[in-house]
């Protein structure tokens, strides 16, 4: 319990650390650049409010001291009003975000998840058959893929099974021009058919860390004491594999897990500028180079927020199987 | 510049008497075992040779390279030939000579990122697992904090409203936020030796708190610095090559991930000109890999478990990392 209150402390403070630097960062920078944009809210004749309240945002033309600043700033972000988006005028902030959410939550989802068991399994073979042929193929090789640029990654796939052999589509998320957006199959074949090379292209960059990982501490696993029981004892293969070394080597695995979904986000972010895809990254590169800052600020605050989340989830988790944790410190 | 990375292998670790947590090896044994463990450690050599060739392009660029990187003195969209190893691109600039010239600029980066960073690392990580107490509880904070929050956003936001990132900034930015991940393990690392017998000498002695962490504690942890090296020069690399292919470099600098930028813009991959797109990514990967074939090999080498089997050998005090 005491742990669960004190990751619950931590996910607060690291919030209040990524408002923090949300609010400090256009205040920080020579001559602040939201001044500009400003303007160009002045020209499609925002509402006094509406201006007001992108003032507080940015700190722009504030009398306000920066403490008064930055309270009202909290309050503003708190009830959820993250301001208008400027390239969408003038719709809230979090209604332009809605519309792309979803589609990075399937393609981000669905990859991770897969990296993560395929990632693992192939980590808990490779410990487990130490010395073996694959053994020596595998850890190298994901070695190396780690190192790939995840845009890198998706550039070669769109070449090849998109414009070359024409398998995938390999732009947007599904065909806008003949196909509507339903509950249907033809949409729904449309839309998986989109996601297929975004989503392998993730799976490829992602998967070595589970991969490594799981194999490093496998390896440590396998030479404690209980396991060196279990083959005393004469227990069958695969039951020290899973049920001795695995089950304990998985644990730091999903903290890793949690610990790297800012690089599966980063990645996710790229991968869909390549692809066109219309998620939250492509949007957040839309927003920057349209200047649409508080469109690009509410994305980072929902970016972090989801990292955060997960984090959380996965030391909850973590503590809920591991009774270690549950007493250390 | 001192390059840690590209010398001759016995100079890596700084020296005999101090590798990885075994302070209790006769000097000469440990000293004899690191060269062999670098020599004979297949990835060690390969990312070791990678970064030599890059080291040297980027020193020497007009000893491969004579055409300009910028000038646009050419047809546009050349085939492979003799003259244009990589054909030219949109708009008539030769696209070897422009990854040739590239190479320096992400190097740069690299290595300014990776000393700055793991400077950084190594103050705060020590520091917080010597001095203890307070200075750890609010250093660990610090260093989680970094560590959870979603980096490559943060750095695109940050570029956003420097309005582009010269190279100075990007550099500066990718540091500030970088090194938490190495800084958490050289903290580790240093809990490890903070009660150990000639640490305790040292104190017995009555050395100061500075000169204990500098000459004691830093030394014994140098495979783990330079790891710690190279994790964040990899880390600048993809960062760099990633902001600068966004359009959040500065178009002008030549380099991988501006070269990469200007493909994207003309859609090199979608109208017949896929090298351009894919040679300057396959550059960052192989450096990349490089660095990241490197880093793994410093794993091996600091933490026998890890090593192959034949050579597996169980020793306390080594470093774990997660």
């Amino acid at each position: 319990m005491r742990y669960a209150l004190r990751r619950l402390g931590f996910f607060v403070v690291t919030l209040w650390v990524a408002l923090t630097l949300n609010f400090l960062l256009p205040r920080l920078m020579p001559g602040n650049p939201a001044l500009a944009m400003l303007t160009k809210f002045r020209d499609l004749s925002a509402t006094p409010q509406t201006l007001h309240a992108l003032e507080i945002l940015f700190g722009v033309n504030s009398q306000q001291s920066l403490l008064s600043q930055y309270g009202s700033y909290l309050g503003h972000i708190l009830t959820g009003n993250l301001g208008i988006s400027l390239s969408e005028y003038p719709t809230p902030v979090t209604t332009v975000i809605g519309s792309a959410i979803w589609w990075t939550l399937g393609l981000v989802g669905v990859a991770t998840i897969l990296a993560f068991i395929l990632g693992t399994g192939l980590g808990i073979v490779s410990a487990w058959r130490r010395g073996s042929k694959l053994d020596s193929i595998v850890p190298p090789t994901f070695v190396i893929t780690s190192a790939i640029p995840y845009f890198w990654v998706a550039m070669v796939l769109v070449l090849i099974f998109g414009l070359t052999l024409h398998w995938f589509p390999s732009q947007g998320g599904y065909y806008v021009t003949t196909d509507t957006p339903g509950l249907n199959f033809t949409f729904f074949q449309d839309v998986i058919n989109h996601a297929f090379l975004p989503a392998v292209s993730l799976l490829i960059t992602t998967i070595g860390t589970w991969i490594l990982t799981m194999r490093n501490t496998m390896i440590t696993t396998l030479a404690e004491d209980y396991v060196r029981m279990a083959r005393a004892k004469g227990l069958p293969g695969r039951r020290i594999m899973f049920d001795y070394a695995a089950r304990n080597a998985i644990l730091p695995n999903l903290t890793g897990f949690a610990m790297s979904l800012g690089f599966v986000v980063s990645g996710a972010i790229l991968i869909e500028y390549v692809f066109n895809y219309p998620g939250v990254g492509y949007m957040l590169l839309q927003a920057v180079s349209g200047e649409d800052y508080p469109l690009m600020q509410g994305l980072f605050l929902l970016i972090t927020v989801a990292v955060l989340f997960a984090i959380l989830v996965a030391d909850l988790l973590t503590a809920l199987l591991d009774p270690r944790t549950r007493t250390a410190r | 510049m001192a390059m840690p990375v590209s010398g001759v292998p016995t100079e890596t670790v700084g020296g005999p008497r101090q590798w990885g947590g075994s302070a209790q090896l006769p000097a000469g044994r440990a000293f004899a075992r690191v060269g062999r463990a670098v020599r004979s450690n297949r990835k060690a050599t390969i990312g070791t040779i990678l970064l030599v060739i890059f080291i040297l392009i980027a020193l020497f660029p007009w000893v491969i390279a004579r055409d300009s990187p910028t000038q646009d003195a050419y047809t546009p969209q050349l085939g492979i030939s003799t003259a244009h190893l990589l054909g030219t691109n949109h708009y008539g600039q030769d696209l070897f000579s422009q990854l040739v010239w590239g190479t320096r600029n992400v190097l740069i980066i690299a290595f300014a990122v990776g000393l700055a960073a793991t400077g950084i690392a190594v103050l705060i990580g020590i520091a917080a697992a010597y001095l203890g107490g307070i200075w750890d509880n609010s250093l660990n904070v610090l260093t989680d904090v970094l560590l959870v929050i979603p980096l490559f956003p943060l750095l695109i936001i940050i570029a956003a409203y420097a309005r582009g990132g010269t190279t100075l900034v990007l550099i500066t930015a990718i540091t500030l936020t970088s090194w938490s991940y190495t800084a958490r393990q050289l903290r580790s690392q240093a809990l490890t030796l903070r009660d150990r017998d000639f640490l305790e000498a040292a104190r017995v002695r009555g050395e100061r708190k500075l000169y204990i962490i500098v000459v004691e504690v830093i030394p014994t942890m140098t495979s783990l610095i330079v790891a710690s090296f190279l994790t964040n020069a990899l880390y600048a690399v993809l960062f760099a090559s990633s902001l600068q292919f966004i359009g959040l470099g500065d178009p002008n600098t030549v380099s991988w991930g501006t070269t990469l930028y200007w493909a994207q813009n003309n859609a090199a991959l979608q109208t017949g000109e896929p090298l351009w797109a894919i040679a300057p990514g396959a550059c960052i990967a192989v450096l990349g890999a490089g660095f990241a074939l490197l880093n793994y090999a410093f794993d091996e080498i600091g933490n026998p478990a890890l090593r192959p089997v034949r050579k597996v050998r169980q020793m306390k005090g080594t470093e774990q990392r997660v």
